[in-house]
């Protein structure tokens, strides 16, 4: 356990010392997210219908974006090797890097969330449930995205290929993540969708840390 | 019994390139009886669906390259898994071999079906359940391929590939459930293994005999593949020396 919490406050403390990468990230997230109202044009009515889902591929692109970082410095200076040497799990130290990516490059998109979901004139009660939908998702996005980014370490065009190995995983996070604000608007409950990004995140964050290391072992052999 | 015939002895390289040289005329040989059985009974003993009239006759291709797409990413992930957990060389090649070959059948399924789809639902595409889930697995597909094909050292690349395989197999059926949840227009399936097929005998016939070419296709088109591979990677090896000396 105290290597996850050493692992975790060292990753940390490195994003809050490399504050352009997260900035870089949350402009990312703003510019995607406010070119769609200029491709598709200004009526509020259109915006409103597509915001969730808009906003949902934004993150989604956003955290890809981020991924690259999660292994890449580590790996080029060889501490990814002294953490698999370590007498800790690989998983456990993957899970604390996992957490600390969530909390670096998601926590804050979904912070910012509402402000863009303003723009695209989200009422209150959808803006509540977007949001509650990318905490619960966000995380999803990072724990997949650890594997794609352990599989693609210090791969050629790492970057184009981490998003062709790990659009297909996202999507089902990102059906049930979008879908949690349409379903509420329409009457049905959103209590479904989010049942089921529970369920996958339950699930992932058992299965993807014991993926994520072993791609980590392949990546290191 | 494992002392009559000892299994593992194919498990090399050495001794599975002559047998796999064998075998795939045999295999490519009922691939092709069977595809002019299937098409002959899906042609000309079928009858005209009462419906959709000569269009349906697209399911003996459609029908069959569709089970396949699916059916040949569990045996590359199996295949995959087989090497990680028992370091076989053999399972990597054979991983590596199947991939091509499934992800044709996953592209000729979407394409029959676009054909089909035109002059029955009036439409090139929709955004169905069973579209989706295809060309997602199309992209898994060229995932695998491209992770494979990026990564220079080739047991990285190998090992790599097959995890990836392996969390795709996983995620199959997540990624299918949430499409049919998203959205399905597709109608239901016409067989299934627990009820009678809603289709007539000669029907059901075509289309079971072109998957079985499908099926034969895939397995002497794989062997072929994973031949040139052994070649490839044993080409220091004092046997494939042995054998390009004989053949020049």
């Amino acid at each position: 356990m105290n290597a996850f919490v050493a692992v975790l406050r060292r990753d940390l403390l490195l994003a809050m010392r490399r504050k352009s990468d997260v900035a870089m990230t949350l402009f990312f997230f703003i510019m995607v997210a406010s070119l769609f109202p200029l491709a598709i044009g200004p009526e509020t009515a259109l915006l409103r219908t597509i915001a969730p889902g808009v906003l949902w591929v934004a993150a989604l692109l956003a955290s890809l974006l981020s991924l690259p970082r999660m292994f890449e410095t580590d790996f080029a200076d060889g501490t990814l090797e002294q953490l698999a040497l370590a007498p800790a799990p690989l998983a456990l130290i993957a899970l604390a890097k996992i957490l600390a990516h969530w909390l670096g490059a998601c926590v804050p998109l979904v912070v910012l969330a509402p402000v863009l979901a303003l723009q695209f004139g989200l009422d209150a009660r959808a803006i509540a449930m977007l949001c509650l939908s990318l905490a619960l998702g966000t995380p999803l996005l990072s724990l997949l995205g650890a594997m794609g980014a352990a599989l693609t370490l210090g791969v050629r065009g790492g970057g184009v290929l981490v998003a062709l190995i790990l659009m297909p995983l996202y999507v089902p996070v990102l059906i049930f993540g979008a879908g949690v604000v349409d379903a509420d608007a329409t009457g049905m409950g959103a209590a479904a969708n989010l049942s089921l990004l529970g369920a996958m995140l339950a699930a992932s964050l058992f299965l993807a840390p014991l993926g994520t290391a072993s791609a980590l072992r392949i990546a290191l052999e | 019994m494992f002392s009559l015939f000892n299994w593992f002895r194919y498990a090399s390289p050495q001794t599975f390139y002559p047998l796999a040289g064998r075998m795939i005329p045999w295999f490519a040989g009922a691939a092709a009886v069977f595809a002019a059985a299937g098409l002959y009974v899906g042609f000309f003993v079928a009858p005209t669906d009462a419906q959709q009239s000569e269009v349906y006759r697209v399911i003996f291709i459609h029908v069959p390259v569709s089970w396949m797409s699916m059916f040949i990413y569990l045996v590359m992930a199996a295949w995959g898994a087989i090497g990680l957990a028992f370091n076989t060389r053999l399972s990597f090649m054979m991983a590596r071999s199947l991939a091509p070959t499934g992800a044709l059948f996953a592209f000729l399924s979407l394409w029959t079906g676009a054909l089909w789809g035109r002059p029955t639902w009036g439409t090139w595409w929709v955004w169905d359940a069973r579209l989706t889930s295809e060309l997602i697995l199309l992209f898994l597909y060229l995932g695998v391929m491209a992770l494979q094909a990026a990564i220079d050292d080739q047991r990285r690349g190998d090992r790599a590939g097959a995890l990836l395989a392996i969390i795709g197999a996983i995620n199959v059926p997540i990624i299918y459930f949430s499409v049919v949840w998203w959205n399905t227009l597709h109608q239901g399936a016409s067989v299934s293994l627990t009820r009678a097929p809603s289709m007539a005998r000669a029907m059901l016939a075509g289309m079971l005999l072109m998957s079985l070419a499908c099926w034969m296709y895939s397995i002497a088109v794989s062997l072929a593949r994973a031949r040139c591979i052994m070649l490839e990677r044993e080409r220091h090896t004092a046997w494939v020396g042995e054998l390009a000396g004989s053949a020049s």
